[in-house]
């Protein structure tokens, strides 16, 4: 029996109450396939007498019949808990482990190694305190060991230990332990990872892990479970100004508006002045209101009610904040951004982007560079694959409040949705707002859509017309202009080919450039309709999350999608402009329909069938209706 | 923005009265209930806004107020918890709670009432219901509901009940299957709920140890260890198209003693059925399996024997093992839970299937 089951045997009052004071550790283990993080772990467990008997047994089974050691106890079988992991024998995915000592609870996020799971790493590391970052004495620094410590900085973690694992296979030399602990050093410095904490194990005979043991005693510091008992808990932001996120407005009945949310930072009493962004509206809380009760005075951490005195207009997405020392609020920034998708980061294409409890659009505009985990350069790159880190500006359609993530981890911090599949791409961190953000203002004016339209006598729209190439699209485009211009209409044709002479001539016909080539013409659009014109768009714009992008630009009702639908084979026959043949012999690269998608609106106001229609019975039917929607006047 | 629809949705039918009268029952009995020693939480304890509202008197000597440390490791779970549960209502258009009756779900409902208070929780519900719980489960759940006065959505495989599908007749794999996870995916897709909260906790299984908080779910209710989405801060992705839905796991990062503690110091109602009482039990297959009803069909020769027992998880009786016990208070019980040397899903059947068979269940939609 140890102490601490004498004490709850004798008086578990006391030891609840002791329990309840320990302090919490998250931690996560992570480090290359194969460096026994895993099997860490599961000793770690074990050796704390923390695994049940139960459990024991299975575990003994599991060695015999799916275990990697022999027959001999396989710790990674305690935590290896997917199909997949054992019949591979690797962790996929975050696994999270809750044990305690006599001196302190622990939340270990243990993490996948493989390359293509760095993702899980970054979500295990997020939410950690420190970091056990595990080499192979075999074969020390790997790419993954760099990447991983680089992500631990990134993402705000300052304590590293530095667990030198498989010591037994290297006979326990000090001279290799200390070879790769300058190697480490050298490159922890570079990253501004100082607080390291080195130790020599063997996770698979548990020296230095609960006990020093006899095969290592030239190492005189902590075993791994001294450290993780001793090491200092970083305390919450509470010394920071106060800062709560407004979650959800409770409106139980006219008499009570609560703003409900969790503290992120500082404290907040009865009576405090506050200011909520990005309104800046000013008043005083005057209650703090939960279930238990009415609370004088709320800190971080803390899931709170909070009613003002007076009204003003609060809503989800809004930050509550000291009022003397309001945090800032702008629409472009630079931040850092870790991918985290199969699907590239196009530059120009537009993400949800979720910042504390508001989600706004952002355009990734432009990505500055990629940052190589290894040299740590900085090199220029046009997207970010799976698992790359760049380093991009972003413009968002709404200002927001926020913080650096340095700062304060809960407004810098944010993560990037795909807009069609819902798919989390991106993870990031917000560096620093730019400066035209700040001093560029949405000018105001008095003559507005409306009062243009109004003087040219019809409603301002755009025509999307998007198809392969060789569609129709321009054929029917310019009929409809010319229907348009005989019933007096003022309109505007912008076609893909000729804008690409000006406005787009920069621009190739890589993915990226394509995003961003419809990205300006539906700028320019935008403008157009602002101005009063019916605009006239024939692209291919092959892309959904790039005509989503578009719509999304304009008013309900303003935005019509023509698709004009001609199969490859019916576009390739006619071959207008050659460029078919052109493809097919492999000269003219990222031909849409031969070499990159093109992806069918499913929703189209409009669908034109090239294949029963004639260019002028196409143009009739649309012309036809924009007139049942009174676009171009009574007609 | 979905919540104003549930709150007009369901104001009708929900009891405020009877929810407001839970509320208060529970602040009177954690002020004025008689404490026996060892048994006590201790004043001032409390976890969540009651132990910050009393900070200010147990402040370490020289602060005026509470550091920002000082929220003990229950009250950062509880605001945690809090804060998902109000996620989902803001970002969900028709959520629900799985209610299982368990010690899991009373945590789990108690926190739904601190979440939203001084509003009732805004959403249902919902009893997935095998016809073979224990009786003191159904009293004890139609009693919670009657005092939240919330609204409960019972549903029972109507096929499988035509059948008479029982754990007796058909194996505790197909049981469950058609009277759990068949039953839960019929009741989500008939209410069209998008999001449901269940009190699953990491701490339970290997494979819930890798599930996210919020677990995406595809339209055929399919869950892809491969495909869950990265889950950073505490930034949770609520989009899905329709038809997809999502589980959400507001106990994610309770462990078993946790739940236990809060509790203890939340004086949070349970079944009596954890509390070790005399209960008709037989030994089959080295488990404690109690008569609860003459639905039991006995061996030649078996006969009940009264013996002094609890249960550590509860579900469906003839498939949830009973260990005998004297512990009859929360606090006796976290005793032996801490004491105990074998894991809390042992007296569940169902995990001994095969080796992955939780992993295997929630693909096909389990919980």
């Amino acid at each position: 029996m140890t102490p601490q089951s004498d004490l709850i045997a004798s008086d578990i009052g006391a030891y609840l109450r002791a329990h309840e004071r320990k302090s919490l550790l998250r931690f996560i283990t992570c480090g290359s396939v194969d460096d026994g993080k895993s099997t860490l772990i599961g000793r770690l467990l074990y050796e704390a007498k923390l695994i049940f008997d139960d459990q024991l047994a299975a575990l003994e089974h599991d060695s015999q019949t799916v275990g990697t050691r022999g027959g001999e106890l396989d710790f990674a079988l305690l935590v290896d808990g997917l199909a997949a992991e054992r019949e591979q024998g690797i962790t996929i995915d975050v696994a999270y482990r809750f044990f305690s000592t006599e001196r302190r609870k622990f939340i270990v996020a243990d993490t996948p190694g493989h390359e293509q799971y760095t993702r899980n790493m970054v979500t295990g590391a997020s939410t950690a305190d420190l970091a056990v970052i595990l080499i192979d004495a075999r074969k020390g620094l790997l790419t993954q060991t760099r990447r991983h410590s680089f992500l631990v900085r990134l993402l705000g973690i300052s304590r590293v230990v530095l667990a030198i694992n498989k010591m037994d296979l290297v006979g326990y030399s000090r001279a290799t332990f200390e070879a790769i602990l300058a190697d480490y050093r050298a490159f922890a410095a570079r990253i501004g990872l100082s607080d390291v904490t080195p130790i020599p194990l063997s996770a698979v005979h548990g020296d230095n892990i609960i006990a020093h043991g006899p095969n290592m005693p030239w190492y005189t510091g902590p075993t791994l479970m001294q450290h993780l008992e001793s090491v200092a808990v970083e305390s919450d932001s509470g010394g920071a100004a106060f800062r709560l996120p407004v979650q959800w407005v409770n409106r139980p009945d006219a008499d009570f508006r609560g703003f409900a949310g969790q503290i992120v930072s500082g404290r907040v009493k009865q009576g405090d002045r506050i200011r909520v962004l990005p309104s800046g509206r000013e008043s005083r809380v005057a209650r703090i209101v939960t279930a238990d009760g009415d609370l004088p005075e709320a800190v971080a951490g803390q899931s709170v009610t909070l009613t003002l005195d007076s009204e003003i207009d609060v809503g989800r997405g809004d930050v509550i904040a000291a009022g003397d020392s309001p945090p800032q609020v702008a629409d472009q920034f630079e931040a850092t951004i870790v991918w985290l998708h199969d699907e590239p980061m196009l530059q120009g294409r537009a993400y949800l982007m979720k910042a504390g409890t508001r989600t706004v659009s952002a355009t990734i505009s432009p990505l500055k560079h990629r940052i190589n985990v290894d040299t740590l350069e900085h090199t220029a790159a046009e997207r970010l694959e799976l698992n790359d880190i760049g380093v991009c500006e972003l413009e968002l359609d709404r200002a927001i409040p926020f913080e650096a993530y340095c700062e304060n981890r809960a407004l810098g911090g944010f993560i990037l949705i795909d807009r069609l599949t819902n798919s989390t791409v991106g993870a990031g961190l917000i560096n620093f707002a730019l400066r035209r953000s700040q001093n560029v203002h949405w000018q105001a004016l008095d003559v507005d859509k409306q009062a243009r339209s109004r003087l040219k006598g019809q409603k301002a729209c755009v025509l999307w017309l998007t198809g392969l190439s060789g569609a129709g699209k321009s054929t029917i485009a310019n009929r409809i202009e010319k229907k348009l211009a005989a019933a007096g209409r003022h309109t505007y044709l912008l076609d893909g080919d000729n804008v690409r002479h000006g406005l787009n001539k920069d621009l190739g016909f890589t993915a990226q450039d394509r995003v961003e080539n419809i990205r300006r013409v539906a700028e320019v659009s935008r403008l157009m309709v602002d101005a009063g014109l019916i605009v006239l768009v024939s692209f291919i714009s092959p892309f959904r999350s790039e005509r989503r992008m578009a719509r999304e630009l304009f008013a309900p009702g303003e935005f019509l999608e023509v698709f004009v639908d001609t199969p490859l084979a019916e576009a390739e026959r006619r071959d207008v402009k050659g460029l078919y043949r052109k493809a097919r012999r492999g000269e003219l690269k990222n031909f849409t329909g031969i070499d990159s998608p093109y992806e069918a609106p499913e929703n189209p106001e409009i669908r034109i069938d090239t294949t029963t229609l004639t260019p002028e019975q196409a143009a009739e039917r649309i012309v036809a209706h924009l007139q049942a929607l009174r676009v171009s006047g009574g007609a | 923005m979905a919540f104003p629809d549930i709150v007009g949705h369901f104001r009708g039918k929900f009891d405020y009265d009877g929810w407001l009268w839970y509320a208060l029952q529970r602040a009177e009995e954690a002020c004025d209930m008689s404490r026996a020693a060892s048994d006590t939480p201790p004043p001032g304890h409390e976890a969540g806004g009651a132990a910050a509202a009393g900070a200010g008197t147990h402040a370490t000597p020289g602060s005026a107020a509470p550091a920002a440390a000082a929220l003990t490791h229950l009250q950062r779970l509880e605001a945690e918890s809090i804060h998902i549960l109000r996620e989902v209502v803001a970002e969900c258009e028709r959520p629900v709670m799985l209610y299982s009756v368990g010690k899991d779900s009373a945590v789990m409902l108690h926190l739904a009432v601190k979440a939203f208070y001084p509003a009732p929780p805004p959403f249902p519900l919902l009893h997935v219901d095998t016809t073979w719980k224990f009786r003191a489960m159904y009293e004890f759940r139609d009693r919670m509901v009657r005092q939240l006065g919330m609204r409960l959505l019972v549903h029972v495989n109507p096929e499988g009940l035509r059948l008479g599908v029982s754990p007796f007749t058909h194996g505790s794999q197909l049981y469950t299957d058609v009277m759990k996870t068949q039953a839960l995916k019929q009741a989500l897709d008939e209410h069209r709920f998008d999001a449901a909260f269940g009190g699953a906790r990491r701490d339970e299984e290997k494979s819930r140890a890798k599930e996210r908080i919020f677990s995406f779910r595809s339209a055929q209710h399919g869950w892809d260890p491969r495909q869950q989405r990265p889950e950073l801060w505490s930034l949770y992705n609520a989009r899905k198209h329709r038809g997809e839905s999502l589980r959400v796991f507001p106990l994610s990062n309770w462990t078993e003693l946790d739940v236990w503690q809060y509790i203890w110091l939340e004086r949070i109602p349970i079944v009596p059925l954890y509390f070790a009482a005399p209960r008709p039990v037989v030994l089959r297959g080295g488990t404690l399996i109690m008569v609860d009803d003459e639905r039991m069909p006995l061996a030649p020769g078996e006969q009940p024997v009264v013996k002094k027992v609890r249960f550590r998880t509860l579900g469906c009786y003839p498939l949830t093992g009973a260990i005998e016990s004297e512990a009859d208070t929360p606090a006796a019980i976290i005793r032996e839970t801490l004491l105990a040397r074998s894991s809390e899903r042992q007296g569940r059947l169902i995990d001994h299937d095969a080796v992955a068979s939780m992993e295997k269940k929630k693909q096909e939609g389990y919980f």
